[in-house]
């Protein structure tokens, strides 16, 4: 019988619940497009690849799944870094893509597609990307944290304003590189504004994988000190907390996972910060339990928006970061008025 | 044992502490009175390991703060600071335990320090959405746990910074009542108070700080009179002794 105020066991339940929904999830967004499939032979391709038709295993192999498996992976790293980047900051309204992590990762990716193609060739961009995004969302990431932090307190209010700056300073010199590229290099450029899962492709899932993995991992071994860190620094420390250690492996793990996110979907907004708020509501604030629940919901739901983006003006395609955007902001602006008095701005 | 040995220390200009030598032992409840900015928050902080002091040493059983790990230390001592917000909506139940981080202890530990500040049936109750003065009640909760938790033959330290601030009369007797079986069950506790009654009630030693320094240390008997609180507060206060106590008493005059 669990004490009366513990929610790990709903939480538990909760974690089985999502894994499922991710499942079926994933497996409707499979069935999902201009030839619709239907269970068996989806399951067909997948499992029993001899047995099934040619075009299905085309439509199965090499345009579905890929994208099905980006949308998982893009976002289920863009749901944990939101979390993770709240308990950095002690914060339900820290989120990579409103404070700038998203820009400053977009802004080296831009760099690494119109320089890098210059410099290292076209065939070497794919792998470039990851690390330049990596290296641009880290930059941020320690510039915020600098930035709005004085003696172990975060100033909510420095940390936004903050973000705001980085954000514009990013997209202007985004722009600069922008004016600069070619025509070729410009239509690629345009997918970064607005976030696509389009390109999705064997090759870049392999290509980001180890990140996210890198990311996940080492923040996810560090769930609880982050529960700690919710009463404040000097209190996670009196906990036994090492927390000079807690908060370097959060943001580097934070830039890890927003810059491969950006590396190969451009900047979706609001996952990071819907998916944890809703969580904290479900089954509470605990980060053993909110950060891998996070990814789970967070794949859930970018693998819904993207089945909504690739369907809504079918045969084109409505950016997804439009889409995220459409739901997610009016969601923000519910959970301000909701909190007005909860959070110490 | 705490030790603090001729500990200096300097915030920006200002020189906060100068030359404070304070021990705390265990089965001792160590209380410090003083005026706001006499350095009783700085002095606390040294002692949990907040501030490195720019003279003197720091030690805990006799080896320096810094050679010890912060689980160790954690299991050694918990502290209460002065204020403390939480934006996450946690209940109160998931707040107390954050008192087993470091050593893991028995649910059974939870209730009773529940029990101890009076909040039981208050487990599944939003921290966000209590009362100041419950907050804190909780958050003392939480440190009971740390200390029963980190050394459970009872002699963990307490220190405490103001843990009655925002308490009504009936549980700040209720808080100090649980720190005095905390320090007669083997555990040592320091407090920064302002109340010089309930100080006197309850301190095994009395420390009078103003201006960085230490002016009086003694049993409360001893030391606490009108020329003392004269010195350290600037204010004039008869002082008698309570008959049932046995203990000194204050009373506030109005000033001219």
């Amino acid at each position: 019988m669990p004490m009366e105020g513990d929610r790990s066991a709903r939480a538990k339940l909760a974690l089985i619940l999502f894994a499922l929904l991710l499942v079926v999830t994933s497996l409707v967004s499979v069935m999902t497009g201009p030839v619709p499939l239907t269970v068996a032979t989806v399951l067909d391709a997948i499992f029993a690849p001899e047995t099934a038709e040619q075009r299905d295993l085309a439509i199965v192999w090499s345009v579905r799944l890929p994208r099905t498996v980006l949308a998982i992976l893009v976002g289920g790293a863009l749901a944990f870094s939101g979390a993770l980047m709240q308990g950095l900051f002690r914060n339900p309204l820290a989120d990579p893509g409103l404070i700038g992590v998203s820009a400053g990762a977009t802004f080296a990716a831009i760099a690494a597609i119109v320089l890098g193609e210059a410099l290292l060739g076209a065939a070497a961009i794919i792998y470039v990307l990851p690390i330049g995004a990596f290296l641009g969302g880290l930059i941020a990431t320690i510039t915020l944290y600098l930035i709005a932090t004085r003696r172990g307190r975060t100033s909510v209010a420095t940390m936004l304003l903050g973000g705001i700056a980085i954000a514009a300073l990013m997209m202007a010199a985004s722009g600069i590189l922008i004016f600069m590229s070619n025509d070729q290099q410009l239509r690629e450029l345009t997918f970064w504004s607005l976030g696509s899962l389009g390109g999705a492709s064997w090759q870049k899932i392999i290509a980001v994988l180890p990140f996210i993995a890198l990311g996940l991992a080492l923040a996810g071994g560090f769930a609880g000190g982050f529960n700690a860190l919710a009463l404040g620094e000097a209190e996670a420390r009196y906990l036994g907390i090492p927390v000079q250690l807690l908060k370097r492996i959060a943001i580097v793990a934070v830039a890890l996972l927003t810059g491969t996110a950006v590396a190969v979907s451009g900047s979706i907004g609001f996952i990071g910060i819907v998916v944890p708020h809703l969580l904290r509501l479900a089954i509470g604030p605990d980060h053993r339990y909110l950060l891998p629940a996070s990814v789970l919901f967070g794949a859930v739901l970018l693998t819904c928006a993207d089945m909504v983006s690739r369907t809504i003006v079918a045969p084109a395609e409505l950016p997804i970061g439009i889409v995220t955007a459409l739901l997610g902001a009016p969601f923000f602006l519910w959970i301000l008025l909701r909190n007005r008095n909860l959070v110490d701005l | 044992m705490f030790a603090a040995e001729h500990v200096s220390l300097r915030l920006g200009k200002r020189l906060v502490l100068s030359d404070v030598t304070l021990t705390l032992a265990r089965g001792e409840l160590v209380v410090i009175l003083g005026p706001n900015g006499a350095g009783k928050s700085t002095l606390l902080k040294t002692l949990t390991g907040d501030l490195i002091p720019d003279a003197g040493r720091v030690t805990f059983d006799g080896e320096p703060l810094s050679g010890i790990s912060p689980r160790e230390l954690a299991c050694a001592r918990a502290v209460l600071s002065q204020s403390m917000s939480l934006n996450f909506p946690f209940t109160v139940l998931e707040v107390v335990r954050l008192g087993l981080e470091a050593a893991r202890g028995g649910t059974q530990l939870l209730s009773r320090a529940l029990n101890a500040v009076g909040l039981s049936g208050f487990e599944g109750r939003l921290y966000q959405e209590l009362s100041g003065g419950e907050q804190q009640r909780v958050q003392l909760a939480r440190i009971l746990c740390q200390a029963w938790a980190g050394k459970p033959d009872g002699s963990a330290f307490l220190l405490l910074d103001e843990p009655v601030s925002n308490l009504d009369i009936r549980h700040q007797l209720q808080t100090l009542e649980a720190v005095r079986r905390h320090v007669e069950g083997g555990g040592g506790a320091l407090m920064i108070l302002h109340d010089i009654n309930l100080a006197a009630l309850y301190a095994d030693r009395l420390v009078m700080m103003a201006e960085g320094r230490i002016l009086r240390e003694g049993a409360a008997r001893d030391i606490l009179d009108r020329a003392a609180i004269l010195d350290v507060y600037g204010v004039d206060m008869p002082v008698a002794i309570a008959k049932e106590s046995g203990r000194p008493f204050a009373l506030l005059n109005r000033p001219g």
